[in-house]
C-alpha cells in the first residue's frame, strides 16, 4: 500500500516537474531577445585594446578592466549604439589608442604614408642598382700629350734603358 | 679632334655623377624628421611620473556630476589628485583612508581632494564610490588627457601639489594607512 503510494506521488512529482520545465521553455521561446550576444560585442571589441593591458586585443583580454568595457558595449548595443558611435564614444572616453587602428588624422597619417614611401623608395633604388649592374662600364682612356707626360726624369730612364738594350 | 672629344666628356660624366643636392637635403631632412620623432616619443615614454618639485601639470576634471574643476583656480591651496579605477584591487586598500582624511581637511578650505577616474566605466565607478561613501570631487580621465599630463604608470597613484603649485609628493601604489596621507598633508598646511 505504501508502495503504492509512493509511486503514485513520484509519478506526479515527475509529471509537475515536466509540466514546469517545458512551461519555462516556452517562456523562453517567446519573451524577448537577451542582451547582445558575446559574438556581436567582440565583433566591436577585437578592434580595441584597452590602456590597461595594451598588447592584448579586447576581446580577449581578461582582466577586470576589459570585461568591463565588454559589458559597456554589450549595453551600448541593447540601446541600439552603431558600431562607429561605439568607437566615437570610447575614443572620446579614453584616446585615440583604444583604437587596433589609429584614426587617419594628425599625425597618425605618418603610420599610414611612411611605409608605403619606404617601400616605394626601396623598389626605386632596387630597379637603378639592378639598372646600373647591366651597364657595361665604359672605359674612358685618356689620351695624355707625350710631351706633358714625359718629364725629365722619365726621359732620361727611357734613355739609359735603351742605352742597356 | 680626339683630344678635344675625351676632354669635353669628362664634365658631363661629372655632371651625372653629382646628384641633385635639394633632393640629396630633402632625403636627409626626412630621415632627420623621422628620426626626431622616435626620439620625442622614446624620451616621452622613458621620462616616468612627473617629480617632485616640477610645476605640477594644470588640468580641468569634469566630475561624474558635470561641474567642472580647474586646479588654475585652485591655487593657493593643496591640492591631492588621486588616480583611481573601479577594477583596481590596490586602490581599494586605500579608499577608505582618503574618504576619511578628506573629511579631516574639507572643512578648512585649504585642502581639495580630487579623484581620477582612469581607464574605467562610469556604472563601475559610481557603484564604486558609493560602496566607500566617497565624496570628494571624482571623474573620469577624458581621453586619459590628464594621466599623460602626469604620465602616470597605472593606478592606483597620488600627487600632491602644494600651495605654491608645485608637485610636494608622489605615491606610485595605495597609501597603507591614515597616518600616511596625514603625514604628507599637514606640512604643506599653512599656519
Amino acid at each position: 500500500m505504501k508502495l503504492r503510494r509512493l509511486i503514485v506521488s513520484l509519478a506526479i512529482v515527475i509529471l509537475l516537474a515536466g509540466v514546469l520545465t517545458s512551461a519555462s521553455v516556452f517562456a523562453q521561446d517567446e519573451g524577448p531577445q537577451p542582451t547582445p550576444s558575446d559574438n556581436e560585442v567582440n565583433e566591436i571589441a577585437k578592434n580595441m585594446y584597452c590602456p590597461v593591458c595594451e598588447n592584448i586585443p579586447l576581446d580577449v583580454c581578461g582582466t577586470t578592466a576589459c570585461a568591463q568595457w565588454r559589458e559597456q558595449i554589450r549595453e551600448k548595443l541593447a540601446e541600439g549604439w552603431t558600431k562607429e558611435q561605439i568607437y566615437d564614444l570610447f575614443v572620446n572616453l579614453y584616446g585615440d589608442r583604444v583604437l587596433a587602428e589609429p584614426p587617419r588624422r594628425g599625425i597618425n597619417w605618418l603610420v599610414y604614408v611612411i611605409p608605403p614611401a619606404v617601400f616605394l623608395v626601396g623598389v626605386v633604388v632596387l630597379y637603378m642598382g639592378f639598372k646600373s649592374w647591366k651597364k657595361p662600364v665604359e672605359e674612358v682612356v685618356q689620351e695624355i700629350p707625350e710631351t706633358e707626360a714625359k718629364d725629365d726624369y722619365v726621359s732620361r730612364l727611357e734613355d739609359e734603358l735603351k742605352k742597356r738594350n | 679632334m680626339t683630344d678635344e672629344k675625351e676632354f669635353a666628356s669628362i664634365p658631363e660624366m661629372d655632371e651625372k655623377d653629382k646628384k641633385s643636392p635639394l633632393g640629396q637635403i630633402l632625403i636627409w631632412l626626412a630621415v632627420a624628421g623621422l628620426l626626431g620623432i622616435v626620439a620625442i616619443q622614446l624620451n616621452k615614454s622613458q621620462q616616468g611620473s612627473v617629480q617632485v618639485g616640477e610645476v605640477a601639470p594644470a588640468f580641468v576634471l569634469t566630475t561624474f556630476e558635470g561641474e567642472q574643476i580647474s586646479t588654475e583656480e585652485l591655487a593657493g591651496k593643496v591640492i591631492l589628485v588621486n588616480f583611481w579605477a573601479s577594477w583596481c584591487n590596490p586602490c581599494e586598500l586605500e579608499a577608505a583612508d582618503l574618504q576619511t582624511a578628506w573629511t579631516m581637511y574639507k572643512d578648512t578650505g585649504q585642502v581639495v581632494f580630487l579623484g581620477v577616474d582612469w581607464s574605467d566605466t562610469e556604472t563601475e565607478a559610481l557603484a564604486y564610490m558609493k560602496r566607500f561613501g566617497i565624496t570628494y570631487p571624482n571623474g573620469p580621465d577624458y581621453g586619459t588627457r590628464i594621466s599623460q599630463a602626469y604620465r602616470t604608470q597605472g593606478v592606483p597613484e597620488t600627487y600632491v601639489i602644494d600651495r605654491a603649485g608645485n608637485l610636494a609628493y608622489v605615491k606610485i601604489g595605495p597609501f597603507t594607512s591614515l597616518s600616511e596621507i596625514t603625514n604628507v598633508i599637514d606640512p604643506l598646511l599653512g599656519p
